[in-house]
């Protein structure tokens, strides 16, 4: 059979052919854009936050890396120091078995993600879309796809949120359900803008 | 701000291939994306992804799909790719599409994460989270069929997002 190989020295050429390669989103590769990165340190952490968040996008995505010190935890997210029960979320999720999904509702932290397979090398992944986060008439819809596999463990997880505030996103904050991020967690704070 | 999301390489099959690779990536990167629309010529056969040539079994993943009436999970462990499974393979009459979300390429002290979601437009539709048990920096990535080529028309796109 034929092969086809490329080198990134030929490329590059602006000849894009398909851009629907997020989690739904269909922005312009110009209109992408990083705000903001934490990577987590030796010590670990038990969440990471993004603070002062512009509101001169018109989506955000959450890109993540993650080693976690207990087994598949769930991964949450707060916007804007919100405490309260604000928060519903839905899931559907694999675990290489079954298939699940379940629903919270009234919660003070919405579920978007699974995290790693507890070990040292392991790491799970989730991108998250925030929509229309700075929009101060309606609610904050979140979707997020994650997954982490153990070679022999792991899930994939599809999750969205309402949070039920019409202030703008100024600040996400994103917890491991009480477990830890282990050293070398990557959390990427990116801006879609639209024209 | 800068661009951070970057068309590295794409292109689209002037004849069939079994696999197209995308080498010489380079690491300044943060996460890759690869997005593949065509076809293939075995119904049966779905994509499959590997990493800088490694044919070991060093690769497993935790599968979701679904084809209109049920939705299954399975795993695959100790396999010689990252398998995004599909009900039925993709259709050699259909625009099918997979895409590949493939993080933290370039470091080299963790295993690298996959996160896969294919459409069969026809059939089913499906999703999984890979592993490739590798600590070595991703400088090449093939797609491949495993008993069939990528039909004429195929399009192929790497993509690269620079976090700050």
């Amino acid at each position: 059979m034929a092969n086809t190989k490329f080198s990134t020295s030929s490329i590059n050429q602006g000849l894009v052919k398909s851009r629907s390669m997020l989690v739904g989103n269909d922005a312009d590769i110009s209109d992408f854009e990083s705000i903001s990165t934490v990577t987590v340190g030796s010590g670990g952490a038990t969440y990471v936050t993004f603070s002062s968040i512009p509101a001169t996008y018109t989506h955000l995505q959450v890109r993540a890396t993650m080693l976690n010190a207990s087994n598949l935890y769930s991964i949450k997210l707060r916007f804007n120091g919100d405490t309260a029960t604000n928060y519903s979320a839905h899931q559907l999720a694999a675990t290489g078995a079954i298939v699940i999904s379940g629903a919270e509702t009234s919660v003070d932290i919405g579920l978007i993600g699974i995290g790693a397979v507890n070990n040292a090398s392991y790491t799970g992944a989730m991108v998250t879309d925030i929509l229309d986060y700075a929009n101060t008439n309606k609610y904050k819809t979140v979707r997020s796809f994650s997954g982490a596999d153990g070679n022999g463990s792991g899930q994939v997880k599809f999750a969205s949120v309402n949070w039920r505030s019409t202030s703008a996103v100024t600040s996400i904050f994103i917890n491991a359900d009480g477990s830890t991020f282990n050293q070398y967690t990557h959390f990427a704070l990116y801006g879609i803008r639209t024209a | 701000m800068s661009q951070t999301r970057i068309p590295i390489a794409t292109t689209t099959l002037g004849s069939a291939a079994n696999t197209v690779t995308f080498s010489s990536i380079a690491g300044t990167y943060t996460d890759l994306i690869v997005v593949c629309n065509g076809s293939v010529s075995n119904d049966t056969d779905e994509p499959r992804l590997r990493f800088n040539g490694d044919t070991g079994n060093n690769y497993s993943t935790t599968n979701l799909r679904g084809n209109g009436t049920s939705a299954q999970s399975n795993r695959y462990s100790s396999q010689t790719s990252i398998l995004l499974e599909n009900v039925f393979g993709w259709k050699n009459t259909n625009n099918n599409t997979a895409i590949w979300q493939i993080f933290n390429y370039s470091n080299s002290t963790t295993y690298k994460s996959v996160l896969g979601r294919n459409a069969n437009p026809s059939a089913s539709i499906s999703s999984c989270a890979g592993l490739w048990r590798s600590t070595a920096a991703i400088t090449s990535v093939s797609l491949y069929g495993v008993g069939s080529n990528f039909t004429v028309g195929s399009t192929f796109t790497l993509y690269g997002i620079k976090a700050a």
